[in-house]
């Protein structure tokens, strides 16, 4: 029974990457972001349980919906958002935008555009691990749809061939852009699928983060006892459409859910029913989102005002 | 101290040593510890350094190459070896989508320290995925560094200092410049990015990448005969490139040749003849001229890949042209013919 702080802990971290998700959905109408921006709303539970889980000084590979695992690991909202105002202060000095936030510095190694490219990338990160002989983990995290790249198969092969302590964790909406798991999968599921390689594998729910933690902490008990890699496939439901703000139901290429549905599928709203349930008091609960909101505020206004690079900065960091 | 000893020697020299100096370098990739070592060019490493450092993996080009990003992100020094540069096609997502521009998207919060070498090959049926050299399309991407030694020395003091570089570093060997020897002193350092003059002339500049080197340098010794001095210039590194001394010889010589080892269409060649064309502009006699792969895939059969490669004859011929000289009678010369060096199959 996790404890009422711990919850308000994890609870606030959702409410965090939600929160600047939501304020961006209001400022995004308004061309300020100009950036690609998927948001992660529904799927904040599964960076959030994840990491939760994980050591000091593991590493982390993400995707092009990073939002969530990005604030989490950094908690750097002034960051996040002068990147997505393009300004030289933000995480990426201007040249990431949404797409590759990193934060080396916090073990957020790499994000990528291109679906499935991070999966070997991570994998070399937990070799590095194994040749240092070091004990230190590394979690990749992933859409459904790299499953079906040809670089997921060569980047589980490997890493269970060397027996490497990663955590392959697929975060499946069902969805790749618009195209459901119906029209692309040719495998009978995903757990079948990973059936064939020699590695630890789990499949939730992923909008109840407890749940997350639950599954994560369970196989990474397995891959502490024999070296091999994990692979967690957790399902969510993807609120806005693939890429910007809004909402996409009514092009009918996908069901809207009921509202009470849609209660059940909200990371938020879920962890905040288990927080009634543990006593949380909704003055305290009030109090923080006002923190957050504030805070929140203060970034954007920040980002809005910050600089642009100056155009020297075009042909920097290229190489060192 | 200066001893002579062969290409795949100086590579195999340049490993060793820094694996020696560093635990974090390691070599990696489909045949590297196998009974033939990539030609030779690992060979003892696995003996020296063991199997941890000297590995052989999954038929995975694509995910090596990410895996080694990986890794040099992590603090290691990895050197992906490709016994043919046709195949790191497989690994262009991570060339292009990751190992060149990570640094970049980071805004310089991560660099990438790696080394990928790939063998060009050549002749004995090599045809068309088995022969291209691609080094211009590597070259293409801002963040990779693009490096072709053509001698033993090159070969040797380049590899290291690629391993040194903290930035991603494509290393392209030809198959046949293997057996070429010549003097390397250890303690020698070449840095990346300075072209060389292999050999002094005042008529002509032949700007040479990679085998075009050897073909060369045995058309200006035909045509020292008549008395014509090629001035050869070994451009060694593509990215990034050299300008002054390649400048500087064109304004000598008033005419440049590019003797690239790529298709002549769109290839680097075009990028020297633009950067001689500007810098040279008054100082040139002649239009700038190119030579390289005709432009077809590279056939199997003997006959159609002769003309399908430039020579030593086709640089004589091109000179001639620039130079407005009659043919040399080039009866009784002895051109390279690899069936003297390289029996293949491989």
């Amino acid at each position: 029974m996790p404890s009422l702080n711990e919850t308000m802990d994890l609870y606030r971290r959702i409410l965090l990457i939600r929160m600047c998700e939501e304020k961006i959905r209001e400022v995004y109408p308004g061309d300020e972001i100009k950036s690609p921006v998927h948001l992660s709303i529904g799927q904040e539970a599964i960076p959030v349980g994840v990491c939760h889980c994980m050591p000091r000084g593991t590493r982390y590979f993400g995707t092009y919906r990073n939002h969530a695992l990005y604030l989490n690991l950094t908690n750097d909202v002034e960051g996040f958002f002068c990147e997505l105002y393009g300004k030289a202060s933000g995480a990426g000095r201007g040249k990431a935008g949404s797409m590759h936030l990193m934060a080396p510095e916090v073990g957020l190694m790499a994000t990528s555009a291109v679906v499935g490219t991070t999966l070997p990338v991570a994998v070399g990160a937990a070799l590095a691990c194994q040749y240092q002989g070091g004990d230190g983990w590394t979690v990749v995290f992933f859409g459904d749809g790299a499953m079906e790249e040809g670089v997921f198969g060569e980047s589980m092969n490997f890493a269970c061939l060397r027996g490497l302590r990663i955590l392959f964790v697929c975060e499946d909406n069902g969805l790749a852009i618009h195209a459901p798991a119906k029209d692309r999968r040719g495998y009978r599921s995903v757990m079948d699928l990973t059936q064939a390689f020699d590695c630890y594998a789990a499949s939730a729910e992923g909008q109840d983060v407890f749940k997350v933690i639950e599954k994560t902490r369970k196989i990474m008990e397995g891959m502490e006892q024999a070296p091999k890699p994990g692979f967690l496939h957790f399902t969510y439901h993807r609120f806005l459409e693939h890429v910007g703000v809004n909402e996409d139901y009514q092009h009918g290429y996908r069901k809207r859910p009921s509202d009470q549905e849609l209660r059940q599928l909200d990371p938020a709203q879920v962890l905040s029913g288990q927080m009634a349930r543990l006593g949380g008091v909704e003055a305290d609960l009030e109090k923080m989102r006002n923190e957050l909101k504030e805070r929140i505020e203060k970034s954007v206004a920040q980002a809005r005002a910050a600089p642009f690079p100056e155009p020297g900065e075009l042909c920097t960091e290229v190489v060192l | 101290m200066t001893r002579t000893i062969t290409y795949r020697e100086a590579l195999n020299l340049a490993m060793r040593r820094e694996m020696e100096a560093d635990e974090d370098v390691f070599v990696y990739g489909l045949d590297v510890p196998d009974h033939k070592r990539i030609f030779g060019s690992t060979k003892g490493l696995v003996e020296q350094f063991g199997l941890n450092r000297c590995f052989g993996a999954p038929l995975s080009e694509d995910a090596l190459t990410g895996i080694g990003i990986g890794a040099a992100l992590s603090g290691l020094r990895p050197i992906l070896t490709h016994i043919r540069t046709d195949f790191m096609l497989l690994g262009m997502n991570q060339l292009g989508n990751m190992l060149s521009c990570l640094r970049y998207m980071s805004g310089g919060k991560v660099h990438v320290p790696m080394v990928i070498r790939s063998v060009v090959g050549r002749g004995w049926g090599q045809s068309a995925q088995h022969s291209k050299s691609m080094f211009g399309i590597f070259a293409h991407f801002p963040g990779l560094r693009v490096v072709l030694p053509s001698r033993p020395q090159d070969a040797y003091s380049l590899l290291r200092a690629a391993v040194r570089d903290p930035n991603p570093v494509i290393f392209i060997e030809h198959r046949w410049l293997y057996d070429v020897e010549g003097p390397v002193d250890e303690q020698v350092t070449v840095p990346i990015g300075q072209p060389v003059v292999v050999r002094q002339g005042k008529d002509l500049t032949v700007l040479c990448v990679s085998w075009m080197n050897v073909e060369a340098l045995k058309a200006a010794e035909v045509l020292a005969r008549r008395g014509v001095e090629l001035e050869v210039v070994d451009v060694r590194s593509l990215a990034p490139l050299g300008r002054d001394l390649i400048v500087e010889s064109v304004k000598k010589t008033g005419r440049c040749l590019v003797a690239d080892y790529d298709w002549v269409f769109a290839g680097f060649s075009a990028e020297l003849a633009a950067v001689v064309g500007h810098d040279c502009f008054r100082e040139l006699k002649c239009p700038v001229e190119r030579v390289g792969f005709a432009h077809a895939p590279c056939p199997a059969t003997r006959p159609l890949e002769n003309l399908f490669y430039p020579s030593a004859v086709t640089l004589i011929r091109m000179a001639e042209k620039m130079l407005g000289l009659d043919e040399t009678d080039l009866s009784g010369e002895n051109f390279y013919s690899y069936e003297n060096k390289f029996k293949g199959p491989f």
